[in-house]
């Protein structure tokens, strides 16, 4: 009897060192796996084909390729040797396991906006799930920017640490959404133009920015360039099912919408809607010049062969299949790197559990010629009330030889 | 050496619509499901979008889409006395390939069976005596009633969205829709499709003969519609390019469009394709299947164990994979002993061509399900007393294209070739419409399938032996509907008919339709049929043959995927409620 | 799903160059035979001008012309009409022998004249008695020839423009064929009304280059 009992508090001992860096209660764990989704930590540290994250995706930057760390709680090649400490700077100041610096391809720079129980909840969360076997070198950029100590600077131009601070003069559920927004969603990464540094513009927030050969749109409440249109409803029911009566999600949305919107809570979804649809539209900008009235008269006809059949004579498309061009704020973007690519390639819309049926978008780069292909792209971009700059053959031209050396 | 994989609870061979069907059916219960396709993955955008689907040379003419011979066909003979010899080139009849199988390209007509249909002899023998059907005509009741699949023929449709009007709802004759159809629980999923200018012709001739025309039921969507599963399917552009070719845009119902984006999110479910099953296989007992046998593209040998396996094939194929396979009692038409193979039969189709005067028809227009058609002259919606036959079918106006190369109808007479034609080409085309009979077709004890003793296919196997001819009984119905079809013809005023009611010989090398039925008939006896009404083999309880058209004891007036689909959730539902519960013969 | 980005299968696009399947000889009374069985006239290009001969050629030296896909083990044993051909030569071949046969019969009943130095009146005689098999080939049956000639001619005519025949789409337009536009919705209900647009091939049309 006695044995038994020195060897529970033997055991009691070992867990509660186990668990000295707090509790880790069912709600707290799963409080971090819904901020693990919020995160999208899966999006980067999760490969396709590969165990949850384990690391291994290759990301392109401007500056070269990373590979996303394995931060299971695997003690050789995981974080599982990680101070809990050391998790939370790596978040909070972009500082990991023994100081060292991340890069903000890591998007710290957001994170640290986060709330202490939010990271200790994740914390939990990855310090439960399955450790991986996966030795990753993230570090891949040439010289000099693989030396992590150029980080200082970079820090010290681009990036402020500090919590989120609520507005009192906004509703809670105005608070929750630009939580959301400014914190773990991270929109920002992909949504916000950035500096000669790779830090975001600051006078430009959420303007819309190109990365990885996609245009990642504008999400300002400007109604030709930005969702200004767009409902609240029209938010919630994009972000929830990839599709709603504008667009359909593709490209590395898709992704997003899959491993992170479609997975939060409804109330979350809707306190998104509320932030975003109170954020300010930018100064108007100069209108176009009006294109070239053959050009248009060309790409209509162009049109009527190659797009009609789906997205229609009227541009609306079809909710849920063909997303509506009339209006779109993508169609009239001042970038137009998604635009060529998807005529050019072709892209597939992302697959959710309330819209499941992903289209795709069929290649045209065998059909039309780059100015048969800028000809087309003008005439949507100024057809239907739309009004944007027109494309010129040479923009499609080093569209087509950037995609064919960057698959 | 065939090398054993990991068992599964279901192998599905054939990934068409029953396989598609069956596959969701069951993963969604929980089981763990492997189709295997002996054809290649079909996705819309990249095998057939808008931008070179519509291209008849590749796809109507030398039939991309479609199953090469090389890889399998059949013999043929038109009868017993005649040695079969291969089908070097497939033409009265297309089977299909691939995922999604003929569903990729049909045409989208969507038709019940009528509720006499189902107590075919029963309903003939009571209404017109025993001795009014011919000694070898071996037509039999259905082990199902109309009743009793209504709920799953309404699945069906609305698992297509398909588009039409109820002409009998719970009983109750509605306007505008078939007087003659079986009673509907609910109205189609979608609107019925708008007519063009011949078909809406045709209705006012049909209306002032004496005839009720309503628009046929299409699966080409007059509307965007979500299916059950959440699919969406998208509006019919009227492209012209619909049987032999698949959608551009996502608006003719196939099982990509319907069925496979939700299915393959299942992580229980695995396709294999590229892969041919060359045979079930069965214990020591020979009652039970322990899996299949397939062959990949490199020529390597798999063994895929399951507890179930179900026949997804399209229907010749069904019966071969049963033949080859040693299950069932193989068909012989001699004694007429044996089930395996019997009761084969076809369609029997019949057109008039008209010639209208200064019209402009548009006939590129179309698409593959809509027009509008009569239903007073299928099944026995007549009194067949003195007519010397018995069945029927639609007709009406339904020309699905005007493709250039294939259509381009002249006056009679008119030279092949030459000046002449050439300027009736140019004269006829916006003014001519083809009109159509499609006729049932009954079967025989000398229309039947069995193994070929001499030809072989690229493994090695027997290929299936064809042996079918119409009968009189066939020829007289053709004869009797183009009659009346001609009829009304006349009333929409042409300036020229031709009328072609079908004549013997059957001839392989005519385009008629791929609607081949039977050879593993469904029934109540095992003497006369190879599976039971829940499309469970009677030799072999853990194989079913799905509703695939080889289970038709006869072919009726209409197409047949519409039933073949209910048929299919019919079997999915047997295997869910029944025998997983308690596997074994369910009769 | 699988799903790749930039796959496409469209057809391979004919290329402008010398004949790939047909001798210099052969090609001259094909392009002949064209143009008697699709004449030109007020309608618009004949046969030959339509690139009928150019569009047979390219078919017989590509996977056409070998029978690909077709079930071609033997025994070949001939049988009953309805029992389809049962020729073990495909269409390469059988062009081949029957231009030869051709030939041998021009030397006899023409004097060795070619099929292209006739008369339009003698060439349309010659193409009957094929047709109807009142003149027999020793090579091949004249009338299954001919039938598989006249379809070769007539899809070259009518296919899409990609395949080398239907010039500036004149098979299509002899008939008022759209080609391969997708979207008649708004001409469901326009009964009786011409349509108006032009037609479009898979590799576009005129509409589609930028005129300053």
């Amino acid at each position: 009897m006695r044995r038994l009992m020195i060897a529970c508090a033997l055991s009691l001992c070992l867990n509660s060192a186990a668990t000295s860096e707090g509790t880790q209660s069912f709600d707290q764990i799963e409080r971090g796996r819904y901020l693990a989704i919020l995160g999208d930590c899966a999006g980067c540290h999760s490969r396709p084909g590969g165990k949850p994250f384990a690391g291994g995706l290759t990301l392109t930057t401007p500056f070269g390729n990373l590979v996303t760390p394995n931060i299971t709680p695997d003690q050789d090649t995981g974080i599982g040797h990680w101070t809990a400490d050391e998790f939370v700077s790596a978040l909070r100041d972009g500082r990991g396991h023994n100081g060292t610096r991340l890069y903000p391809a890591m998007p710290y720079p957001t994170y640290t906006r986060m709330s202490d129980d939010d990271v200790v909840a994740l914390r939990s969360y990855f310090s439960t799930i399955e450790p991986i076997h996966n030795p990753v070198v993230s570090n891949q950029l040439p010289f000099p920017f693989n030396i992590r100590l150029s980080m200082l600077v970079w820090n010290a131009v681009n990036f402020t640490p500090g919590r989120f601070q609520p507005d009192p003069t906004k509703s809670q559920q105005w608070n929750r959404g630009a939580y959301i927004v400014q914190g773990p969603g991270h929109c920002v990464t992909c949504h916000t133009p950035k500096n000669i540094l790779g830090g975001d513009k600051s006078d430009a927030t959420l303007t819309g920015a190109t990365l990885q050969g996609w245009f990642a749109p504008n999400l300002t409440m400007d109604e030709r360039t930005g969702i200004g249109r767009w409902s609240a409803q029209d938010l919630v029911q994009y972000l929830k099912t990839g599709a709603n009566a504008w667009t359909l999600a593709s490209g590395p949305m898709a992704e997003a919408v899959s491993h992170s919107t479609s997975q939060m809570s409804d109330g979350d979804l809707e306190s998104i809607a509320v932030y975003l649809k109170d954020q300010g539209r930018p100064a108007a900008v100069a209108a176009e010049p009006a294109p070239n009235q053959n050009m248009l008269r060309t790409g209509e006809a162009i049109y009527k062969d190659n797009c009609a059949a789906c997205h229609r004579d009227n541009g609306t498309g079809d909710s849920g299949l063909f997303p509506r061009l009339a209006g779109s704020a993508l169609v009239q973007a001042p970038d137009p790197t998604t635009l060529i690519r998807v005529v050019l390639q072709g892209s597939r819309a992302v697959s959710t559990t309330a819209a499941p049926t992903a289209p795709a978008m069929p290649p045209f780069d065998w059909r039309l010629n780059d100015a048969q292909a800028a000809a087309v792209l003008t005439y949507i971009r100024n057809n239907w009330g739309n009004a944007a700059a027109a494309l010129d053959a040479r923009t499609v031209t080093r569209a087509r030889a950037s995609l064919s050396a960057n698959p | 050496m065939a090398r054993k994989l990991p068992a599964k609870d279901v192998v599905i061979v054939g990934l068409g619509w029953t396989g598609s069907i069956l596959a969701y059916e069951l993963a969604t219960a929980g089981l763990d499901v492997i189709a295997i396709e002996r054809g290649p993955w079909r996705d819309t955008a990249t095998d057939f979008p808008p931008a070179y689907a519509p291209d008849e040379l590749r796809y109507a003419i030398r039939l991309d889409l479609f199953l090469r011979p090389d890889q399998d066909t059949l013999t043929f003979r038109n009868n017993m006395s005649q040695t079969a010899l291969p089908i070097r080139h497939f033409a009265s009849f297309l089977p299909g390939n691939g995922v999604g199988g003929a569903g990729v390209h049909w045409n989208g007509q969507t038709w019940r069976f009528l509720p006499t249909d189902f107590q075919l002899r029963s309903h003939l023998e009571g209404r017109y005596g025993k001795n009014f059907l011919p000694p070898d005509m071996t037509i039999q009741d259905w082990p199902v009633s109309y009743d009793e699949l209504e709920p799953y023929y309404d699945r069906f449709e609305k698992l297509c969205g398909t588009s039409g009007k109820a002409g009998n709802l719970r009983g109750e004759k509605q306007p505008g829709g078939n007087p003659f159809e079986g009673w509907r629980s609910s109205e189609y999923p979608t609107p019925p499709l708008r007519q063009t200018f011949g078909p809406t012709l045709f209705a006012e001739a049909a209306r002032k003969t004496g005839h009720s025309p309503f628009p046929q039921p299409a699966s080409n969507l007059s509307q965007a519609y979500v299916n059950p599963l959440g699919l969406k399917i998208g509006q019919c552009s009227y492209c012209g390019f619909c049987e032999r070719f698949g959608c551009g845009n996502y608006s003719k119902s196939s099982p990509q469009v319907c069925v496979l984006p939700a299915l393959m999110r299942l992580p229980n479910f695995t396709a294999q394709t590229e892969s041919e099953v060359t045979r079930i296989n069965l214990d020591s007992t020979g009652k039970r299947a322990t899996g299949v046998t397939y062959i990949d593209t490199s020529g390597e040998e798999w063994e895929q164990p399951a507890d179930i396996v179900l026949v997804c094939a399209f229907a010749l194929f069904n019966v071969r994979l049963l033949l080859l396979s040693g299950i069932g009692k193989p068909y012989d038409p001699k004694s007429g002993e044996g089930v395996v193979g019997r009761n084969y039969a076809y369609q029997t189709t019949s057109g008039v061509g008209v010639i209208l005067k200064d019209k402009i028809l548009n006939p590129f227009i179309a698409t593959g399900a809509h027009g509008m058609m009569i239903d007073d002259y299928n099944g026995d919606n007549f009194d067949h007393s003195g007519l010397g036959f018995v069945g029927g079918g639609y007709m009406g106006a339904g020309q699905t294209n005007a493709r250039p190369i294939q259509t381009r109808p002249v006056p009679a007479g008119t030279p092949r070739w030459g000046a002449t034609w050439k300027k009736a080409t140019a004269e006829n085309y916006q003014r001519a419409y083809s009109l159509s009979t499609h006729g049932s077709s009954y079967s025989y004890r000398d229309c039947y399938l069995d193994l070929d003793p001499t030809y072989k296919d690229r493994l090695g196997r027997p290929l299936m032996r064809m042996t079918f001819d119409f009968h009189d009984n066939e020829l007289k119905m053709s004869a009797y509907l183009t009659d009346r079809l001609a009829e009304i013809a006349k009333a929409m005023d042409p300036a020229e008919i031709a009328a072609s009611p079908r004549k013997g010989p059957y001839n392989i090398n005519i385009y008629q339709t791929t609607h081949n039925t039977g050879g593993t008939v469904m029934g109540t006896d095992p003497a006369t049929s190879v599976v039971n009404r829940y499309c469970q083999s009677w030799d072999v309880h853990n194989v079913f043959v799905p509703g695939g058209a080889s289970v038709f004891p006869q072919n009726h007036g209409y197409n047949p995927t519409d039933t073949v689909g209910a048929l299919a959730y019919w079997t999915g539902d047997a295997i869910r409620e029944r025998y997983l519960k308690n596997p074994g013969p369910l009769i | 799903m699988p799903w790749v980005p930039g796959l496409a299968s469209p057809p391979q696009p004919w290329r402008p160059g010398p004949w790939l399947f047909f001798t210099a000889d052969e090609a001259a009374t094909i392009e002949a035979v064209v143009d008697r069985l699709i004449p030109p006239d007020n309608h618009g290009a004949g046969g030959k001008d339509a690139g009928c001969a150019v569009f047979i050629d390219r078919q017989l030296a590509g996977p056409f012309g070998q029978a690909a896909g077709l079930y071609m083990r033997p025994p070949f044993m001939s049988g009953a009409v309805t029992q389809g051909n049962q020729s073990p030569d495909a269409p390469a071949a059988v062009y081949r022998m029957a231009l030869k046969g051709l030939a041998e019969y021009l030397r006899v009943r023409f004097s060795g004249k070619a099929f292209a130095a006739l008369s339009p009146q003698e060439q349309d005689a010659v193409l009957s008695d094929l047709e109807t098999g009142a003149v027999e080939l020793t090579t091949v049956k004249s009338a299954e020839f001919f039938n598989l000639l006249l379809q070769n001619t007539q899809e070259g005519y009518f296919a899409d423009p990609i395949y080398g025949g239907n010039r500036d789409m004149i098979g299509w337009k002899l008939v008022g064929f759209p080609g391969t536009r997708y979207d008649y919705r708004d001409w469901v209900d326009r009964h009786n009304e011409a349509y108006p647009l032009p037609p479009v091939g898979i590799t576009g049309r005129t509409d589609w280059t930028v005129r300053d």
